[in-house]
């Protein structure tokens, strides 16, 4: 009975549909493939086009290929606070690789320690600044740090530490460090949550055999949990690569766009937004901006290619 | 029954929406019939409150069917909004102005019509069109409002306990300063490097006007006749430099808004102030404080102030409401504008030539000095900041960098000369 209906069903009626162009793809494709070009494909290839433009005094565009850039990169001028903005932007990014992702790591370790009470609390506590505004983040923490009426040197004069405060904000030694931590600060919830979600993956009886042959903490934490939860850290590392040279709001937020003092502070973000919008009497220009802009891009792109053919290749994923 | 239902209802909702289209498209054309609203675009968010109660309701008494709104951003993103509404033909009929070349850029890119034929342009001096004018002078594009005059705010009260008496000199000055210092209660100046821009505004360009000897200085700098690397510029660095042991703790991460504290809360005796400070002051000091002039190298020495026109308003070049724009205008060029505009804004002192009676004590002392010394702009706006580097950036930088000590002041003057020389013909040589 069984086998009588299922042979009655005609094989012919099948295949014809199998073989038409898959229509449905395109359709659910669509919506996101259309939103994509529209709001991020077509700004992006637009900008490089206005990067071979420049603009004279009446508004009117020509074009001149290449110049921009090489005003960019070869006029003392323009080249100066270029480079200057890039070496400051590094140094943005290695002091969040190291300060922010190695404080994450070793957060996500304590908080999945098994026997920690009241670990979602201090979870949250520290993943809330990233959901507050930079606006705020920027605020709050000048307040702390002011000379004047702030808690940082009232407290430090309280444990008898008050020589050790300078307005760290306003000096050209300390004001890209100091912004770099309040950076960190703000989102160091942000590895942490990665990780420690990579870590509670790993499991037990991996760790539990290791424990059996013999490892410590230490050689287990080296040698089990660290390779395991390495594409993770590759991820994170990418993440913070890349929010890191498209930063812009907490420094212009806390020093202004003039990224001062003697723009010990201004990155790239900071250098496209004077350029682009003009800076009080300094007239924005949006060529020269655009030339910035495809400059970032293609640091950007450089660092994740890097990322993706030197780091990410060699790493062995592994599925439990 | 349940389907009956919403096709009523959707039949209805139909109804509904093509009326409230018909409506909304009724309302439109009348408004554009009587094409009588103009809306005006301001960084002066702080004033709205003045526009909005006493300014428009005065212009509303003289043309009572011209419906004018006040629309201002903040400051700092004033001029790249304007410039992203005008490119996308949103802008209002009425933009206020800033002063030189970013607003000759604007008319240069088609999006300032001339005012040179609007009544009322004839009372303000070629001074006060100067900010507003194309280089040759022939076309002035902005009805000149305003100007801030930058001097020294000083606590009364904490000037008569130590018994000081206001410098005019400044040798007396500092002898003033070191007397606040040595009795240690007060910081003697107030004033902060962090925001950059108050030690070259507040510092550079108060007391620089009386080492360069005011417009003199300043047209032979764009002639190319002086060099920041001459002695009056140098000078100044030098004055500036020397207020550094006065300065509160922490001057280097002290902004602006922390530096109208410090003074208003009575902590600090000497605020080196722009006008415009008067009417804040006036709201937020519980004592009674009072102005000097940028104090003079020596005794008898002609003194200058820095009197700098600030704001204008202009017209969209794409206004539909031309004529009803110039309305406005010629009514911001009357006597009647300036006495209200002096009066509700003490520190911002109207341009034309009536002559107006400014009510508030300081506000009128600040405006007094016009009568005793030479008015002079800020050096860095016309015609030396068009280049790459900015002049005007350069000196934010410098200045702020001669008061945090990590630059002598010959090294300021020549980054300024240098920043100048790269790009501009007559400082080549």
């Amino acid at each position: 009975m069984t086998d009588l209906t299922a042979s009655s069903v005609p094989v012919t009626d099948v295949v014809p549909t199998r073989s038409r162009f898959p229509i449905h793809i395109a359709v659910f494709l669509a919506p996101a493939l259309v939103i994509y070009s529209v709001f991020s494909i077509y700004p992006l290839i637009d900008t490089i086009r206005l990067s071979l433009y420049a603009g004279d005094e009446t508004g009117a565009r020509s074009f001149v290929g290449f110049q921009n850039f090489h005003t960019l990169l070869t006029d003392p001028n323009w080249s100066g606070q270029f480079w200057n903005a890039l070496r400051n932007n590094l140094i943005f990014f290695a002091i969040h690789m190291v300060v922010q992702n190695g404080i994450g790591l070793g957060l996500a370790m304590l908080l999945s320690l098994p026997r920690l009470t009241g670990g979602s609390v201090y979870r949250t506590l520290i993943f809330l600044p990233t959901m507050l505004s930079v606006v705020i983040i920027g605020f709050i923490w000048q307040l702390m740090l002011n000379p004047l009426w702030g808690i940082a040197p009232s407290l430090l004069k309280a444990v008898g530490l008050g020589s050790l405060f300078g307005p760290w904000l306003g000096q050209e030694s300390t004001a890209l460090l100091t912004v770099s931590l309040i950076s960190v600060w703000q989102f160091v919830g942000i590895p942490m949550m990665l990780i420690y979600a990579a870590l509670l993956n790993i499991p037990d009886d991996l760790l539990d055999a290791a424990t059996v042959d013999g490892a410590g903490p230490f050689s287990v934490f080296w040698f089990v949990r660290l390779p395991l939860i390495l594409p993770t850290l590759g991820v994170v590392s990418i993440l913070t690569f890349v929010a890191n040279f498209n930063a812009f709001d907490l420094i212009y937020a806390i020093k202004g766009a003039l990224a001062g003092p003697n723009f010990s502070t201004d990155i790239l973000g900071t250098f496209f937004y004077r350029t682009f919008f003009g800076f009080q009497l300094q007239v924005g220009s949006p060529t020269m901006g655009a030339a910035v802009a495809t400059a970032m891009l293609v640091i950007i792109l450089i660092g994740v290619l890097i990322y993706l053919f030197g780091v990410q290749r060699r790493l062995q994923r592994h599925t439990f | 029954m349940k389907t009956l239902h919403s096709k009523a209802f959707r039949r209805r909702a139909g109804q509904l929406l093509a009326t409230a289209s018909v409506v909304a498209a009724a309302l439109a054309f009348a408004n554009a019939a009587s094409a009588q609203t103009l809306t005006i675009e301001s960084w002066r968010n702080d004033d709205a409150d003045v526009w909005n109660t006493k300014i428009i309701p005065a212009f509303n008494k003289k043309h009572p069917n011209i419906k004018v709104q006040f629309k201002a951003d903040p400051p700092t993103e004033y001029n790249a909004a304007l410039n992203a509404r005008l490119a996308g033909g949103t802008a209002g009929d009425l933009i206020t102005c800033r002063p030189f070349d970013a607003s000759l850029d604007l008319f240069k890119k088609g999006n300032l019509a001339s005012v040179n034929d609007v009544k009322g342009i004839e009372n303000f001096s070629d001074v006060a069109k100067s900010a507003w004018s194309t280089d040759d002078g022939k076309t002035t594009f902005c009805m000149p409002m305003a100007s801030v005059i930058h001097g020294f705010v000083y606590n009364k009260e904490i000037f008569d306990e130590l018994k000081l008496t206001p410098p005019k000199t400044v040798a007396e000055f500092h002898a003033v300063l070191d007397k606040i210092k040595a009795d240690g209660k007060y910081t003697p100046i107030a004033m902060g490097t962090a925001d950059q821009w108050e030690a070259a505004t507040m510092g550079f360009q108060n007391i620089g006007v009386n080492y360069w000897k005011g417009e003199e200085g300043r047209k032979a700098l764009v002639e190319g006749k002086q060099k920041f690397t001459d002695k009056p510029y140098v000078d100044a660095f030098k004055e500036l430099a020397s207020w550094a042991p006065y300065m509160g703790d922490g001057y280097k991460a002290q902004k602006y808004p922390d530096t109208q504290n410090l003074f208003t809360l009575g902590r600090a005796a000497i605020y080196p102030a722009g006008s415009w400070d008067v009417p804040i002051f006036r709201k937020q000091a519980d004592f009674e404080f009072d102005a000097f002039a940028p104090p003079v190298v020596n005794a008898g020495d002609k003194c200058y102030i820095s009197d700098h026109t600030d704001i204008a308003i202009g017209i969209n070049a794409k206004s539909q409401n031309m004529e009803a724009a110039k309305a406005f205008l010629s009514w911001v060029a009357s006597p009647e504008f300036a006495e209200i505009y002096a009066n509700e804004l003490p520190g911002f002192f109207p341009l034309s030539k009536a002559k107006v009676d400014v009510k508030d004590p300081v506000a009128a002392k600040f405006v007094g000095w016009r009568g005793t010394c030479e008015s002079s702009i800020r050096n860095s706006y016309q015609i030396l900041s068009r280049g790459t580097p900015n002049l005007e950036n350069e000196l934010w930088n410098v200045s702020a960098q001669v008061m945090n000590g990590t630059m002598k002041p010959e090294e300021a003057a020549k980054k300024a000369e240098d920043g100048l020389a790269s790009w501009y013909e007559p400082h080549k040589k």
